[in-house]
């Protein structure tokens, strides 16, 4: 596979090491001289120096038989366009990239990168994981769709324990995928199936129903 | 028109000038104090020490009761970015961004985004010039 990797600071300097190790036809974009030259004497010529998010130059890194591009500067807007010039001049079947500021993490995906990466919002669904207090947490985006994989935790007060999967009424496009028990079993859902006190509930739904899942799941019960 | 411009540099300024000489309500953003200072206080312009591509900045210079957004600061990417953010997250009627490298610029006029090339311009006008 040919995958070029557009800036050279930390993440793509590790990512350039493990995907050359792996066997993988690499190359890097660095604009900064200095760094770009630190690459190259470390790692031979993997590296050419430059803006990444420029058609020429990303035509000469051969950007027309690349697989896949990965943007990981430390600015979203040069990410952004270096994934578009790959998409549309070039017919980059995969583009991935970092956004550094998490609210770019939508306006990424509507503009068509295939795979968008915030670190921030990866922690964050890891803090929130320790929270017991977290109703929701965000496990990952479904590539190529609007829905991502949610948890949700039905505390034992919970209207909904004890009632059978088959009469849930769940937002448009939401569906159960896995439910753990609180011994950490998993089970498939199955239609009688009843909610218990402390289940995992593992749903896909699009971002929109996150309130209305809550609601659903851990509504006090009378 | 409510008009907000981000990038003051010599084009934004003059921009902006003659925007507000039309009688124009007109903010222009930049992320530095130097650019800015090409406004002077007495045109009436509202100037803003902001970043065009952060969506706080954008609010606090009042994208949301904008007419029109020109991106038009140094950097393509910048002016795309913001251009593109503008047309996902607010109703601006009209949005216009400054890509000096043609072969950009052809490229996001095909994605729907209103695009100038200065470098294009300027090139051909040169040329004509031959041509006289």
């Amino acid at each position: 596979m040919y995958i070029i990797i557009v800036g050279c600071g930390k993440v793509g300097y590790h990512l350039l090491k493990a995907l050359i190790t792996a066997g993988h036809e690499v190359l890097a974009i660095e604009q900064d001289p200095p760094r770009h030259a630190r690459i190259v004497e470390e790692l031979g010529s993997v590296a050419i120096s430059g803006d990444g998010s420029e058609a020429a130059l990303l035509a000469e890194a051969g950007a027309n038989r690349a697989d896949v591009l990965v943007a990981v500067t430390g600015h979203d807007e040069d990410n952004l366009v270096a994934c578009q010039v790959a998409k549309h001049r070039f017919n980059v079947k995969k583009t991935i990239a970092l956004v550094n500021d998490p609210s770019n993490e939508k306006l990424f995906k509507s503009l068509g990168v295939d795979v968008v990466v915030s670190h921030t919002n990866i922690i964050l669904a890891h803090v929130e994981g320790e929270l017991t207090e977290q109703p929701l947490i965000h496990l990952m985006p479904v590539p190529r769709s609007n829905l991502r994989l949610v948890d949700i935790h039905v505390p034992p007060d919970a209207e909904v324990v004890g009632k059978p999967l088959h009469e849930l009424v769940l937002p448009p496009n939401s569906l159960i995928s896995l439910v753990v028990n609180r011994k950490g079993q998993p089970r498939i859902p199955k239609p009688g199936q009843l909610i218990e006190p402390n289940d995992e509930v593992i749903a896909i739904t699009p971002p929109e129903a996150d309130e209305e899942l809550i609601a659903i799941f851990t509504r006090v019960g009378r | 028109m409510n008009i907000l411009v981000m990038g003051c540099n010599r084009i934004g300024a003059m921009v902006v000038r003659e925007l507000v000489q039309e009688g124009h309500q007109v903010t222009v953003m930049d992320n530095t104090e130097e650019n800015l200072r090409r406004i002077p206080p007495t045109l009436g312009a509202r100037t803003l020490l902001a970043d065009g591509t952060s969506e706080d900045d954008l609010r606090r210079a009042g994208i949301q009761g904008a007419d029109a957004f020109f991106a038009i600061g140094a950097g393509d990417a910048r002016n795309a970015f913001a251009a593109q953010k503008v047309r996902f997250l607010f109703q601006v009627p009209k949005v216009v961004c400054l890509i000096y490298d043609p072969i950009r610029q052809q490229m996001f006029r095909d994605l729907g985004v209103d695009a100038i090339s200065p470098s294009k311009m300027i090139s051909s006008m040169l040329l004509e010039t031959l041509r006289k």
